[in-house]
């Protein structure tokens, strides 16, 4: 199956039953998988003149506090941006799918990974974070789509999972989890009752629930703004989510990679190992919150070199260096404009860290 | 003290639709009238617990605040999206929204004609006053022909910037629109008018008719720079002769 497929289709056993979404490659499959699936298992697809008018419509049925999700390619992301933090402020659960593809601009339509400043730094305007999850496998961005809506359900955030073309267009064999049923459904719902737009019936007693983003008392907005970041915090510390692969006292070298990127240098580690060259590698799970102690921990004594390779010019290599803090130098290659390396041209930049030559 | 209580009947009370929060608007300003009509008419309609609107950008922006509701504030020009997302989400609710001319007739055109395109089932209540309110006076989509705004200090020069915009009469272009209606708020008889559409809209909403869509021709004495009474004679004169009221849809009628 298809990244894009798998990942609908494991929102839908979930128990995503609205999805809203603007046509973009290399995402395509995404949305018409919805298209499809929707209508039979009575859920909401509807395709919006816009990815502006998709988000808010993902703000809307948030609000109402049920399972929604919204997906697009990088400049459809961008978009979104408004929306994002809009749904980041009024602390609505809700799950975004980025596709990536090569930027800047237009950009082209192969896998890139120069969305993550924008999902893990901001990207929308004002202080909030998106916790991001990266896969790396089919199996993995199917699997993410139930833990990006329970997250969002938990702390009451936006999830984005961060995939990218390559992700989307490769075919793997992928287990799904049980689909869960109507009334799992409507249960899981009740959790946000006290705040939604939720369930009136008449005789009920009448309530006033607002979905809002909007504090123009300056002191009322700090102390929002100070709440979101007493609840990051939390994030950070029972979510940070990492693979170890090969870590061992005697690595000479760390890498640090993720997504589509860490699977090809998975590749060049086992094809060293057996030369007897031994190098770790640490994979976010999550891009945001970023495990930087765990990071900082996989540098052993023998570690003379960490090295990022990224899908871009180097953007996660910013946390690689605030984790590191100096203690061994980090080296970064990367390949951008949509071009995937290869784990050959992996292993040569790995080779010459210990033959010596550049 | 006088024993009022046994020969006065109560003929007007505040809607329960309405919370305590007192109205921040400008003296003069019609928005007061207009949020009465619609809590009003919810309450008339028996929805105050099935019903969820939804506040734009703009002057009406704390809306949110007024109506005794489950109420969102959406981004600026988005709120047929948002109110698309919560009508999809629970068809069992009813679902309006309340908007500006700079918030439906600029920055949110695309979101209302694809609303209204899709017949989502909602309401939407469109205030026309020809201007920004809440930044400050500046120029409107809806802007007449040679008005004086902040942006258009020497008049809006249509040949530079374009005619304004007739949201009603544009909407009425589409198929699926349910109903579709111009009225003003610039005299008791005029508002009178303005109940009826405002009621007919919720009541066409209550029973799932489909898309609805009330205009209403409102003033800005504030930005304007005219007294209260004053700009309603100005909009008479120089609005109602732009934007005629009138009926351009009304499927229930037989007007199409």
């Amino acid at each position: 199956m298809k990244g894009n497929e798998a990942v609908a289709e494991a929102a839908i056993r979930s128990g995503c039953r609205l999805y809203f979404a603007y046509p973009i490659t290399p995402q395509s499959e995404l949305i018409e998988y919805m298209a499809k699936k929707m209508p039979t298992v009575n859920g909401t697809f509807l395709q919006a003149e816009s990815e502006v008018a998709a988000i808010n419509m993902v703000y809307g049925a948030a609000g109402a506090g049920k399972r929604v999700m919204t997906s697009s390619s990088s400049p459809g992301i961008s978009l979104k941006m408004e929306g994002i933090s809009y749904i980041a402020g009024a602390e609505l659960p809700s799950v975004i799918v980025n596709v990536q593809r090569g930027g800047p601009g237009l950009g082209d339509i192969q896998p890139g990974q120069s969305d993550y400043f924008q999902a893990t730094k901001g990207g929308g305007h004002g202080d909030y974070h998106l916790i991001v999850l990266a896969p790396s496998s089919v199996q993995e961005f199917a699997d993410m789509a139930s833990e990006a809506f329970d997250l969002a359900d938990k702390y009451r955030n936006p999830v984005m999972i961060l995939a990218d073309g390559m992700l989307g267009q490769m075919m793997e064999p992928v287990e799904f989890k049980p689909a869960r049923t109507d009334a799992e459904i409507e249960e899981l719902g009740k959790q946000h009752h006290d705040w939604c737009i939720c369930p009136n019936k008449d005789g009920a007693e009448k309530h006033h629930h607002e979905i809002n983003s909007l504090e123009i008392d300056p002191s009322v907005l700090e102390a929002h703004v100070i709440k979101l970041y007493e609840k990051y915090a939390v994030i950070e510390k029972n979510e940070t989510r990492y693979e170890s692969y090969n870590i061992q006292d005697d690595n000479e070298i760390l890498v640090v990679a993720w997504g589509t990127a860490s699977r090809i240098v998975k590749s060049a580690i086992n094809e060293m190992k057996a030369e007897g060259k031994s190098i770790g590698l640490v994979r976010p799970i999550t891009c945001w919150p970023f495990p930087y102690e765990a990071v900082q921990a996989a540098i052993g004594k023998n570690v003379k070199k960490v090295y990022v390779f990224e899908l871009n010019t180097g953007q996660m290599l910013d946390d690689v260096k605030i984790a590191v803090n100096g203690k061994v130098p980090v080296d970064f290659w990367g390949k951008v404009g949509g071009i995937v390396f290869t784990p050959a041209e992996v292993q040569d930049k790995l080779e010459a860290c210990f033959t010596g030559r550049k | 003290m006088l024993h009022g209580e046994e020969i006065m009947e109560i003929i007007a009370t505040r809607p329960e639709t309405l919370t305590q929060t007192p109205f921040t608007y400008c003296p003069g300003c019609l928005h007061g009238v207009a949020h009465r009509l619609i809590a009003e008419s919810v309450q008339e309609l028996g929805l105050i617990n099935k019903m969820t609107g939804v506040a734009p950008v703009g002057c009406s922006v704390f809306a949110y605040k007024f109506f005794n509701f489950d109420m969102a504030q959406a981004a600026h020009g988005r709120a047929p999206a948002v109110a698309t997302g919560i009508k999809r989400a629970r068809p069992d609710m009813h679902v309006f929204t309340y908007q500006g001319d700079g918030d439906l007739a600029a920055i949110g055109t695309a979101e209302i004609i694809h609303a209204a395109n899709r017949g989502e089932h909602l309401s939407v209540f469109f205030v026309n006053n020809a201007i920004y309110g809440m930044t400050g006076g500046q120029m409107a989509p809806t802007s007449l022909p040679g008005m004086k705004t902040t942006t258009s200090p020497y008049g809006r020069n249509v040949d530079d910037i374009g005619y304004p915009i007739r949201v009603s009469e544009l909407l009425a272009t589409l198929i699926a629109p349910y109903y579709i209606e111009r009225v003003s708020l610039l005299s008791p008889a005029d508002i009178i008018k303005a109940k009826k559409a405002v009621l007919k809209a919720l009541t066409y909403n209550k029973e799932g008719r489909g898309f609805t869509f009330v205009e209403l021709i409102s003033t800005c004495p504030t930005n304007w720079g005219i007294d209260p009474l004053k700009s309603r004679e100005w909009a008479k004169e120089n609005m109602i002769p732009f934007f005629k009221p009138g009926c351009f849809r009304d499927k229930g009628e037989g007007v199409e």
